[in-house]
């Protein structure tokens, strides 16, 4: 170990972070090794560990003969300081080399608040923060994650970005990084090559246009490269790599347990849900196949817990088999299965009881929206009655504690629908009242409230967010409206919720935005410890740019958006269909109902979705 | 059923491990071996196992000790093997063996820190440092387990205590006390900064070399 690190470590909290050698993790001889990537997560080690994407390409890619992919993590601020102090460039975790002499440079981007990381890390790599002055092939920075669907304000900094999922087209990068560095090729010669792979995204091979207005007149493809680049999928779950081998941490991370992934896509439509919509299609991973990939990770790993995971797990078909068949062994050896995303309905409420097994964690369901009517705007297909129920069997048996989620600011929200919020939590709390069997202890309802974000790639991604003063006009106005004391009422912080806004629809202008917010000492957004709105403010003054116009401005059908030069596979007409469906309070079925033509199935072999 | 310890080697990375984590560590360990070792009876039943001695984040130590209870008969020949097969870098099982002695029994702790001086160890260290913990009384600042500090005299913590002068670096060899209460080595450090300020050193690493017994034998 580098001794000028050995001298900080124990200045720093928690410094098993930033000394790598876990369980699983993967060394190679250098000298077999020619292509070197280094896998940077702009987050802490904590969340970056926990995310799934990250284990997947980082095994992927070590299985590749020749290819050595590492892990870097952002260091928390006071790790930061000491490494600035001591002069220690950002290095990766399992050979301790600096980040600066890798081949690759690949960012995980999952969400908007972790840009100004990107730029920390790459300055912390000392490798200059913009693409144009990077003017070798190596190293090429790289970008991929659900952040990456509007790529727009990292283009600056980032030569290439990845979209979809990432499984075949890392491969397919790294074998073209290897020819061109045998082959002696140029950067500019390799991102053209590049542009040629599906799903590969070369944001300097695009030119883009304002109107006086500020928004914008056109995304020109230079060279020749495709106008639209479409995101890849895996096709085939079952042939898919899945990391049963995998890194376990030596401290504590967010997600400390098994992950088992059970499919990707989500067949509800949400309108408000980029996670829906970009996924899509679809595609299921057999159930034998994750029992045995569920106990195969359980005895590699030693976790004593485990989480079915996708974007709605109780949509799964066999969801009932999967759990018989990983019952019995994680009864005999003590192990929890959990299961998040579940929907509030009875179906998920019986299998949450079998599950609990006396463990009563907390129960949280999200009806996102007071009214039937504003639920039926949002496409999200539950009644009232549906989580009535469920909360009756939970109360039935035994739980005393329930969560509900929110959003504040959803398109064509009425007071009556926050109203609305109020008394569902109160209809709950009465429903405990008659079914709950042991009322001694008290029942808390817990209302959460979220700023609502519109996004890229969804149905609302042409709407405003509402003003910071109507969404605390109308968290005020909830706070009112809830009398009942066992109910209590939490409401996200609103200033993360405006920039998150501004960032996930904003265009290439931003560059330079993030850079000065950058160097005014923006960093771990996501964080509230850090965060700070009047620094981007005054970044945003001294680029001349008002962020309003990103965040609070209603765009028209036909405005050329940042993003369309990237394809989720679901068409944009099918997306304002469902804008204008939204606006009627017409709900549109789910895909395994009736399939409403949104254009993913192209993206599947043979055209068909597999719900 | 019976009371099972291992002795083990906390090295390199695992250095860094703090206490809780090393505990969720070597339960998973156990699992990844196929053992399941006693759990706690009750409501949560969590696995049944101590670290004999704790050791402060940052050090080394080749003679760490965990007890722990098994549900089913194990061949201690072959467990330090197969816990190995899943340690993380730096930690290695040496031997597993019956708990005979009582932790009650572990007296004192022998130590090696060594004070690196970037600038050449500075003349007449060895014989100052040596004159300092000579002292009657030697007053030094702890962080208490409530995170304040409170003022201790290290003398009667250590039993002996040698220094050895090499080319950048002073080899302080320490016997000190385990238990009730300890003293952890880096504690000299704050001993050198406070009472020889010229000699203070740019830093200290300390590797746990024996646990001792009351007798100065080694207790395992």
């Amino acid at each position: 170990m580098d001794k000028r690190l050995e001298r900080i470590l124990p200045r720093v909290q928690k410094p098993a972070r930033y000394v790598g050698g876990e369980y699983r993790q993967v060394v190679k001889d250098k000298a077999e090794v020619d292509v070197r990537f280094a896998f940077c997560f702009p987050d802490t080690y904590e969340i970056g560990m926990s995310n799934l994407g990250v284990r997947i390409l980082y095994g992927m890619m070590n299985e590749m003969p020749g290819v050595w992919c590492e892990r870097v993590f952002a260091p928390w601020p006071d790790m930061e300081e000491e490494m600035r102090r001591a002069d220690i460039p950002l290095y990766a975790l399992e050979s301790g080399d600096a980040v600066g002499a890798f081949d690759m440079i690949g960012f995980s981007l999952g969400y908007e608040m972790a840009f100004t990381n990107v730029l920390n890390m790459l300055d912390l790599a000392h490798i200059p923060l913009h693409a144009a002055e990077r003017t070798e092939l190596t190293p090429i920075v790289l970008a991929g994650g659900t952040a990456c669907y509007n790529p727009e304000p990292l283009a600056d900094f980032i030569d290439l970005f990845s979209l979809g999922d990432g499984e075949d087209v890392t491969a397919e990068l790294i074998a073209l990084y290897r020819k061109g560095k045998a082959e002696g090729w140029s950067k500019g010669q390799f991102l053209r090559a590049a542009a040629e792979l599906d799903g590969v995204y070369v944001p300097s091979l695009y030119d883009v246009t304002y109107h006086d207005d500020g928004t914008v007149a056109a995304i020109t493809p230079r060279d020749g490269v495709r106008p639209t680049v479409t995101k890849r999928i895996v096709q085939d779950m079952d042939r898919a790599y899945f990391p049963v081998k995998t890194i376990v941490p030596s401290t504590e991370i967010v997600n400390d347990r098994v992950t088992l992934e059970l499919f990707r896509g989500c067949i509800r439509g949400c309108r408000f849900c980029q996670a829906g919509y970009v996924y899509r299609p679809v595609r299921n991973r057999s159930k034998d196949l994750l029992v045995r990939y569920g106990i195969e990770s359980l005895q590699d790993s030693g976790y004593q817990e485990m989480t079915l995971s996708s974007l709605s797990t109780s949509d799964y078909p066999p969801l009932n088999d999967l759990c018989d068949g990983l019952m019995d062994y994680c009864e005999e050896k003590k192990i929890h299965l959990s299961l998040p995303s579940l929907r509030a309905d009875n179906f998920s409420m019986e299998l949450q009881q079998r599950l609990a097994r006396g463990r009563k964690v907390g129960l949280t369901f999200a009806p996102e929206a007071g009214s039937q009517r504003l639920r039926d705007v949002i496409n999200k297909n539950l009644t009232e009655d549906d989580l009535l129920q469920s909360c009756r069997i939970a109360f039935e048996g035994g739980w005393n504690a329930v969560k509900l989620y929110f959003m504040l600011g959803l398109p064509t929200e009425t007071d009556e629908d926050i109203v609305d919020i109020a008394k569902i939590a109160a209809h709950v709390v009465h429903t405990w009242r008659e079914y709950a069997q042991d009322k001694r202890r008290g029942v808390t309802v817990t209302v959460s409230t979220s700023w609502f974000v519109p996004k890229p790639h969804t149905a609302f991604q042409w709407e405003a967010q509402i003003t910071k003063e109507e969404y605390e006009r109308r968290v005020q106005l909830l706070r009112d409206s809830i009398r009942t004391k066992s109910v209590s009422y939490k409401w996200h912080d609103s200033d993360t919720s405006f920039l998150e806004a501004v960032l996930s629809r904003g265009d290439r202008r931003l560059g330079r935005v993030l850079e000065t917010a950058w160097r005014k000492g923006a960093k771990m957004d996501a964080w509230q410890d850090y965060y700070r709105l009047e620094t981007w403010q005054d970044a945003f003054s001294a680029c001349g740019l008002d962020p309003a116009f990103y965040a609070n401005r209603v765009r028209t059908k036909d405005e050329v958006l940042p993003w369309s030069v990237i394809s989720s596979g679901v068409s944009t007409a099918f997306l304002w269909r469902e804008r204008e469906r939204a606006y009627q309070g017409v709900t549109t079925p789910d895909c395994r109902g009736q399939c409403s033509g949104c254009g993913a199935n192209r993206l599947v072999e043979g055209g068909k979705c597999d719900v | 059923m019976s009371k099972l310890r291992l002795l083990f080697e906390k090295d390199g990375p695992a250095r860094y491990i703090s206490h809780l984590d090393l505990m969720r560590t070597f339960q998973r360990l156990f699992l990844r071996g196929g053992m399941f070792i006693k759990h706690s009876k009750g409501f949560h039943p969590h696995p049944v196992m101590s670290i004999v001695l704790p050791l402060p984040v940052g050090q080394s130590s080749c003679c760490e000790l965990l007890d722990f209870e098994t549900e089913q008969e194990l061949d201690c020949a072959v467990l330090p093997a197969l816990l190995n097969e899943g340690c993380p870098e730096g930690l290695r099982v040496l031997e597993a063996y019956e708990a005979a002695r009582p932790v009650r029994e572990l007296a004192y702790v022998a130590a090696e820190a060594v004070l690196d001086y970037d600038g050449g160890v500075p003349g007449g260290a060895g014989a100052r440092l040596t004159e300092l913990f000579a002292r009657p009384v030697l007053i030094v600042q702890k962080k208490t387990k409530h995170k304040d500090l409170a003022d201790v005299d290290i003398i009667p913590l250590i039993r002996e205590i040698s220094f050895e002068e090499r080319a950048d670096e002073i080899a302080a060899r320490l016997v000190v006390s385990a238990q009730n209460p300890g003293l952890n080595p880096i504690l000299i450090g704050a001993a050198i900064e406070k009472e020889l300020p010229a000699y203070r050193p740019d830093f200290i690493s300390v590797r746990r070399t024996a646990l001792l017994d009351a007798a100065g034998g080694v207790f395992r």
